[in-house]
């Protein structure tokens, strides 16, 4: 597995992953064979974004905009390693 | 078979960002503190063109011929996506002799739900795949009995193992994704390197390798499956080596076998927990194995509304939470950890299903099951009973009480 570029590619969620609403867990979920992964409301805010089009700095822009936050990057940047650690990511 | 004890990893990964507050409204205020079920498996129907060994359907299931119709299913379907539940199993038997699977996807796909189709194989057809797939069915899970032709045909008696490798090829052009899931037992596991690398080799995302657990048929045919020590240390050795070489590109999961273990499996996450299994003929089940045990009479679809068979029925109030535990279960510090084990091996190791699952060495029959993994390690290769194929003449002997061990048909 190569990391060469990471930080400048831009994030996409695997195909074999999809991200839904569950009234019934109050939460998004993200959903994959015979399994599901409930998300607390920061991770779906960046896996939501996570959709083919922004790379990281472009996602840490978006959702300083949104939130009204600045200085989130390192956390940010720390949940896209560990998505993609958990092979969520592209 | 799919091993659903684990279904659900309730991750809550981190808070990356400062998280604001979770909603807390909606739903729930006067709902029961029972929590909704997540997983929906749905055997559509019994038949099956394979006749394995290890299956887990009912030894008895030739007397259970009434299947839910097209319009009972599609109720299922909805009340269960009602109460929560979002991930669905397609399962069986074969779920591909029924024909109106697409129709069934088709309605759980606009339910929302995740749909898992879990098959054989056969009859999935380049046509089929492509219905289903328009359908919008998220994911296949094909099995396969081994690497090799002949112990794949022996095992599920029948001539099938060509024909698998070209159904993976579809399923992966077809853009599935793909989980290959292998049982395995005393005669594959010596072939896990070739079972691993053909998975490399057909694309499969996944592969479970999922040694046999002994209910339904794979109980009846227990002493000819039950590998040794040796056997399962070689292979998790094996799968080891290759999630370090080949980890990124295929998960492995390796299901152990509990009778090889000191506490029990977490079964289904707790009676009644996540799991709710609607059996062909339309019994609900907290388990895909609880028809083995006896005293419960499971609610049928057809005349109970979901809800109440979830949150009111005897069936699925059992063995929920702790207060039908016995010693030592009772006042064991483990007790939320594993919820006293599996209840249907409890009954069939100890004869009361309200015992402790004896693969823990805590129980006072864990011996039984001591000796049945030290009668695999002593008994070698040869085996005195000849081995019990799935098949329907099997079935209705086994129902009133004889099998004719060793006729594949």
């Amino acid at each position: 597995m190569s990391d060469t570029n990471r930080s400048s590619a831009v994030l996409k969620l695997r195909p074999l992953f999809r991200m839904q609403w569950e009234a019934a867990q109050e939460s998004f979920v993200l959903l994959y064979p015979e399994g599901m992964v409930k998300l607390n409301q920061s991770a779906a805010e960046i896996l939501k974004r996570c959709d083919g089009t922004r790379d990281v700095a472009a996602l840490v822009a978006d959702i300083e905009a949104a939130f009204n936050a600045t200085g989130i990057a390192p956390e940010i940047e720390a949940f896209v390693a560990e998505a993609r650690r958990r092979g969520w990511l592209e | 078979m799919t091993d659903l004890s684990t279904p659900v990893s309730p991750v809550s990964p981190g808070s990356p960002v400062s998280p604001g507050s979770q909603a807390q409204a909606g739903a729930g205020a006067s709902a029961p503190k029972i929590a909704p079920p997540l997983w929906l498996l749905a055997e559509l129907t019994y038949r099956c063109p394979l006749h394995c060994v290890f299956c887990y359907n009912p030894t008895d299931y030739a007397t259970h011929r009434d299947e839910l119709d097209t319009e009972q299913w599609k109720k299922v379907l909805r009340e269960a996506r009602a109460l929560g539940a979002v991930q669905l199993g397609f399962s069986g038997g074969e779920p591909l002799l029924r024909d109106d699977l697409e129709q069934l996807v088709d309605e759980a796909h606009r339910l929302g739900f995740y749909t898992n189709l879990i098959t054989s194989g056969i009859g999935l057809t380049d046509a089929r795949l492509g219905a289903l797939k328009e359908a919008g069915l998220d994911h296949i899970q094909l099995s396969f009995q081994d690497s090799t032709q002949q112990m794949n045909d022996f095992l599920s008696s029948t001539k099938t193992f060509d024909l698998k490798k070209r159904v993976a090829d579809s399923i992966k052009r077809h853009g599935f994704p793909m989980v290959l899931n292998c049982v395995l037992h005393r005669y594959n596991l010596p072939h896990v390197e070739k079972i691993i690398d053909m998975a490399l080799a057909l694309g499969a995302e996944y592969l479970e390798l999922a040694n046999t657990q002994y209910y339904g048929w794979a109980h009846a045919n227990r002493d000819q499956l039950m590998p040794t020590r040796e056997q399962l240390e070689h292979a998790e050795a094996v799968v080891a080596r290759y999630r370090k070489t080949h980890g990124d590109k295929c998960r492995i999961f390796f299901v152990v076998p509990d009778y090889f273990e000191n506490r029990p499996k977490a079964c289904m996450n707790g009676w009644g927990s996540v799991f709710l299994g609607v059996a062909p003929d339309g019994a609900a089940l907290p388990c895909h194995t609880a028809r083995s045990l006896p005293g419960l009479t499971f609610p049928n679809v057809k005349d109970t509304p979901l809800r109440d068979i979830w949150y009111d029925s005897d069936a699925f109030n059992r063995f929920r939470g702790n207060a039908w535990m016995k010693e030592p279960c009772r006042s064991c510090d483990e007790r939320t950890r594993d919820f006293g084990g599996c209840r249907c091996q409890a009954y069939l190791l100890t004869g009361d299903a309200t015992n402790a699952d004896p693969v823990c060495d805590l129980s006072p029959m864990h011996e039984q099951v001591v000796n049945v993994v030290r009668r695999a390690a002593s008994a070698g290769d040869v085996r005195e009973q000849p081995i019990l194929f799935r098949n329907d003449a099997n079935s209705r002997q086994l129902a009133s009480g004889h099998a004719d061990k060793g006729n594949p048909r």
